[in-house]
């Protein structure tokens, strides 16, 4: 092939992947935790301070972790669609107060409804940490044996439950 | 960025500790620090666009540096921090990429293309100088035409 | 009324950018007089409409015209006018009509300094040039339009971006654009050289200058753009292999390569297919710079507001204007000559050893830059390569081509010996570590990088004021000053521009090994020592601003006793757009700098403050400084300005052939 060609080759690599990286989002981190086991916490719950809650009380069921918090502003944009989908009854949905004030944490509950089992409550961040939690919010679906399947980074819409969570969640209820 | 607002005024409220004289250090032990700021330096801030954990003061960069901090003290050593960085957050939290079969390419690409490249090079070079010595004399015309050129730029560089 | 003013004045331009683009060349190919001498009014009429664009736009911002969505978007009644200019240029579509202006400015003095050009040359560079012009005002007018209405008009706009608040702004992105656009003169040349066939000695003379001129502007834009992170940013760092500083670094280090390159095509008509190459790819990478930076693929701390209908206008456009050249390139390229013979030690080889070396660095930062993008795309997963690996794989390449930098000028022509280059090298190179190892002995730490980069920094130094000195003894003229004034513009050029690389490499090697952070809790009255310097906390006061509100904190600072300065570090609030910003206080020296930034607030008495010792990080962009103004020298050499001396490269080379075959 005549050697005058190559870059001409290497240009039109190079066009074909910036053409397949227009269609990619490079913020989208995916968890490293999918298809792990949920890491453990054992901490103690929003509204009742001297309950614990832990990943292994939920075992032999499928259900939601949905990292939230009062102070952050695209929870506010979620929290109806969650309080919604609650009413389903489809799958027990746990809270992760993430780094908030109790009374704060309770006040948003009280005034916009309370879609969640219980909310564990983590002062620190450090079970987010654990968990990965880089913004909220965060959902987790987890299964019956304690296995991390599907994160959800960024709000809950009413798409995303349609076409991604709610399938998923009816066929591990199945499994 | 209300949340920030927020959090700022939030700060600005809170912890009225009183104390005079040396400032304290945030760090207490300087060499600890040091250990903090380099594993820092190597860790990717998710939250924000393109910035090292070490450089960023977004909350979960300062948590993150606590968490380092605080491991660092119970006695884990540098590569298990960023092992237990990467069980959590994924590849995408190491600013420098583990060299495994993916990464080959990026990272021994530049030093083989560099040898490469010499090769190349050098055979070129060889081929080149062969077909100088092989081309044929110029033309008694164009001998003359150099002459005359050649003169007429030396007056012109000497006026 | 006015902006529909703006509007119609850039689809005006576009009818002439599209004369100029088309017409000329056609005119070129088919020897047509009439068609090609339509180059210069094309071009200067397209340069008249996108100015009014331009000023159409500055007035839409001075004039607070809300019921522009741009202005609306990127400005507020609260900025301050200096700032309101320049939010022109501070979101994509106000910074295309920049970019597109500054493309004809280049235009337009193409035609005016290209007296001594063939009309056939002429007509086919500028020709290019229009039809860069055309890519980048259909862009505009078909996705981005600056003067799009907002309707109803707001009643304020959205203000600026507080990070972008900054005197940086005024200067960093023109200047910055300037060297990409630059880049387009020596594309525009090469092509043209490429349609006409023509890839001579001659061609490579007349591109020069411009590329030299390019080449400045980028240095100094991107030196521009890393002072104002270093004080802007307010952790300290001036560099952060962001994909989008590197979008504007790898332009710099091909368009090197390629003034380089040039040197030797211009003087021994060798090369020609790769400087041609060159050229092309400079370019390209101006154009990919401009995609990465807008259409969104990469994360970035720069990056504009992404609309992937721009990415892909963008890339197609990137896939015509460089894939043609590139079809062009292997359509023509085949039949260029070899030019000057030359031997395995010379002064060309050691340029195209260089040459080689400044483009695997460019390579090693472009597979930096855009391999998560290549991983992300295969499917591999996602990674994040940063500063480590740029440290680990960019620098020791680099570090090889500055010791070539340094043993190169003292090649000859043609043909050298290594064991000459070792005579009369060896005593500077010793002298280079000597001189490491005392500023070692006076930090009294050092590690295996820093003594390498130290070293290189003074071998740098060295060796350009060696070749100084050898060139002077070499003059015939009587007396040190006349044989200073003897030796060219373009050697001073050169040697400066090699001297500033070794006082950068200076600063980044020092302030990188030497440099001190602490963070403390401070308290009024407070001390703290670091670096030898005693920093107490005064006070901290409220303060308000134009558009903002803020705390200010008072440090004083002390070494031995003896009172240095007083620092104000800042932390604001913008009104508008509620952004938290921290405004760092520098106390600049020549041999260091004091670093403050405040942290958080624990109250508004109690801080968490950040100080810096920063030794020698100046120089860095002193450094920079000295290398533009060493490209300044080299384009003011006398040969540029002597006009009509067309025929002699080509004699130079002829005798060259000459000589070699005789």
């Amino acid at each position: 092939m005549n050697r005058f060609l190559w870059p001409l080759v290497g240009f039109i690599v190079l066009l074909a992947f910036l053409a397949v990286g227009l269609t990619l989002n490079p913020k989208e981190v995916p968890s490293p935790l999918i298809g792990k086991p949920a890491p453990a916490f054992r901490i103690a719950q929003l509204q009742a301070e001297n309950s614990t809650i832990a990943p292994e009380d939920m075992r032999g069921k499928v259900w939601l972790l949905n990292v939230w918090s009062s102070w952050c502003v695209s929870c506010r944009e979620e929290h109806p669609v969650l309080v919604e989908f609650a009413q389903q009854n489809l799958v027990p949905i746990i809270g992760l107060n993430y780094k908030d004030k109790r009374e704060a944490g309770l006040a948003w509950l009280a005034e916009r409804g309370d879609p969640y089992l219980v909310s564990a409550y983590d002062l620190e961040g450090n079970v987010g940490i654990d968990w990965g939690v880089y913004g909220v919010p965060e959902t987790f679906v987890i299964d019956k044996q304690g296995v991390v399947r599907y994160k959800h980074t960024g709000p809950v819409t009413p798409d995303a439950l349609r076409n991604k969570l709610i399938p998923l969640i009816k066929e591990l209820n199945r499994a | 960025m209300h949340s920030k607002l927020i959090f700022f005024i939030l700060l600005t409220l809170a912890w009225p500790l009183s104390h005079a004289g040396e400032a304290t250090s945030v760090a207490e032990d300087d060499a600890l620090e040091k250990r903090v700021m380099a594993v820092s330096a190597e860790l990717r801030c998710l939250v924000c666009q393109n910035q090292t954990i070490a450089d960023s003061h977004a909350d979960l960069a300062i948590d993150l540096k606590n968490q380092v901090r605080e491991k660092l003290r119970q006695g884990m050593s540098e590569q298990e921090i960023v092992d237990y960085m990467v069980k959590r957050y994924g590849d995408f939290v190491l600013y420098r990429p583990l060299v495994k079969s993916t990464t080959w390419l990026l990272w021994f690409g530049p030093f083989a293309l560099l040898v490469l490249a010499f090769g190349v090079l050098v055979v070129k070079l060889r081929q080149r100088r062969r077909a100088m010595q092989q081309a044929p004399a110029l033309s008694a015309e164009d001998r003359a035409r150099v002459a005359a050129l050649l003169s007429e730029s030396n007056k012109k560089a000497q006026s | 009324m006015i902006p529909e003013i703006g509007h119609l004045a850039l689809i005006l331009a576009l009818a002439l950018a599209l004369v100029q683009g088309v017409l000329p060349i056609i005119g070129a190919a088919r020897g047509n007089a009439a068609l090609m001498a339509l180059a210069r009014p094309a071009a200067r009429g397209q340069f008249v409409f996108v100015a009014l664009a331009f000023a159409c736009l500055a007035q839409a911002f001075l004039g607070n015209d809300f019921s522009v969505l741009y202005v609306a978007q990127h400005s507020n009644s609260q900025l301050p006018a200096h700032f309101r200019f320049a939010a022109i240029w501070g979101g994509h579509e106000g910074s295309l009509l920049l970019w597109t202006f500054i493309l004809t400015i280049w235009t337009v003095a193409v035609t005016q300094f290209s007296k001594q050009l063939p009309e056939e040359m002429l007509a086919r560079v500028v020709g290019v040039m229009g039809l860069v012009s055309v890519g980048f005002l259909l862009f505009m007018l078909f996705t981005s339009n600056p003067f799009d209405r907002l309707l109803p008009a707001a009643l304020d706009g959205r203000d600026l971006t507080p990070m972008l608040q900054d005197p940086g702004l005024i200067l960093h992105p023109p200047m910055l654009y300037m060297g990409y656009v630059g880049t387009s003169v020596a594309f525009a040349f090469a092509i043209a050289a490429l349609l006409g066939g023509k890839l001579d000695a001659a061609w490579a003379r007349w591109s020069r200058p411009w590329t030299t001129v390019a080449w400045i502007f980028l240095t100094l834009g991107i030196m521009l753009g890393s002072w104002w992170a270093y004080y802007e940013l307010g952790w300290g760092g001036w560099w952060f292999w962001d994909p989008v500083e590197n979008a504007s670094f790898m332009p710099w280090l091909v368009t090197t390569a390629l003034v380089h390159s040039l040197a030797v095509t211009e003087k021994r008509g060798a090369f020609k297919n790769w400087t041609v190459l060159l050229a092309i790819v400079a370019f390209s990478l101006s154009l990919l710079g401009t995609f990465l930076v807008r259409s969104g693929v990469l994360t970035s701390v720069h990056a504009f507001a992404v609309d992937p209908a721009r990415g892909v206008f963008i890339l197609a456009f990137l896939g015509i204007v460089v894939g043609g050249s590139l079809v062009l390139f292997a359509w023509r390229g085949p039949q260029v000559g070899l030019g000057g013979g030359f031997d395995i030690i010379s002064r060309e080889s050691m340029l195209l050893v260089n040459n080689v070396l400044l483009m695997v660095a460019a390579a090693s930062v472009f597979l930096g830059t855009l391999y998560p993008l290549f991983m992300d795309a295969l499917g591999f997963g996602k990674l994040s390569v940063g500063p480590p690996y740029f440290d680990a794989v960019f620098a020791p390449i680099m570090a090889l081509a500055v010791f070539l930098m340094g043993a190169g000028p003292f090649a000859r022509w043609k043909q050298s010996s290594a064991t000459e280059l070792l005579k009369k090298l060896w005593g500077w190179l010793l002298a280079s570590v000597a001189l490491a190892v005392i500023v070692i002995f006076a930090f009294r730490h050092w590690t295996a990088p820093i003594v390498g980069g130290v070293t290189l920094g003074f071998w740098a130094l060295l060796s350009s004021l060696a070749y100084l000195v050898m060139r002077v003894r070499e003059q015939n003229a009587s007396g040190v000053w006349a044989k200073l004034r003897g030796t060219t513009r373009s050697t001073y050029g050169m040697l400066l521009a090699h001297f500033g690389i070794g006082i950068f490499i200076l600063g980044v090697t020092l302030v990188k090994g030497y440099e001190t952070t602490s963070e403390v809790v401070m308290r009024p009255e407070d001390m703290t020592t670091v670096g030898g310097y005693t920093f107490r906390f005064i006070n901290a006061q409220e303060v308000t601003g134009p558009n903002y509100r803020g705390v200010r904190v008072a440090v004083e600072v002390t070494q031995n006793g003896t009172r240095v300065t007083t620092l104000y570090p800042e932390k604001r609030i913008y009104n508008v757009q509620t952004m938290n910003m921290t405004e760092s206080a520098i106390d600049t020296g020549l041999f260091r700098d004091l670093y403050v930034a405040l942290g958080e607030a624990r109250s508004l008495d109690e801080w968490v403050v950040r100080i810096q010792h920063k030794p020698m990080v100046d120089w860095i962009w002193v450094g920079c400084l000295i290398m533009a103004f060493g490209g300044m020298l080299a384009v003011s050499d006398r040969r540029y300005r002597v006009p009509s001396r067309r025929r002699q490269p080509e004699a130079g080379a002829l005798a060259m052939a000459a000589a070699k075959t005789s």
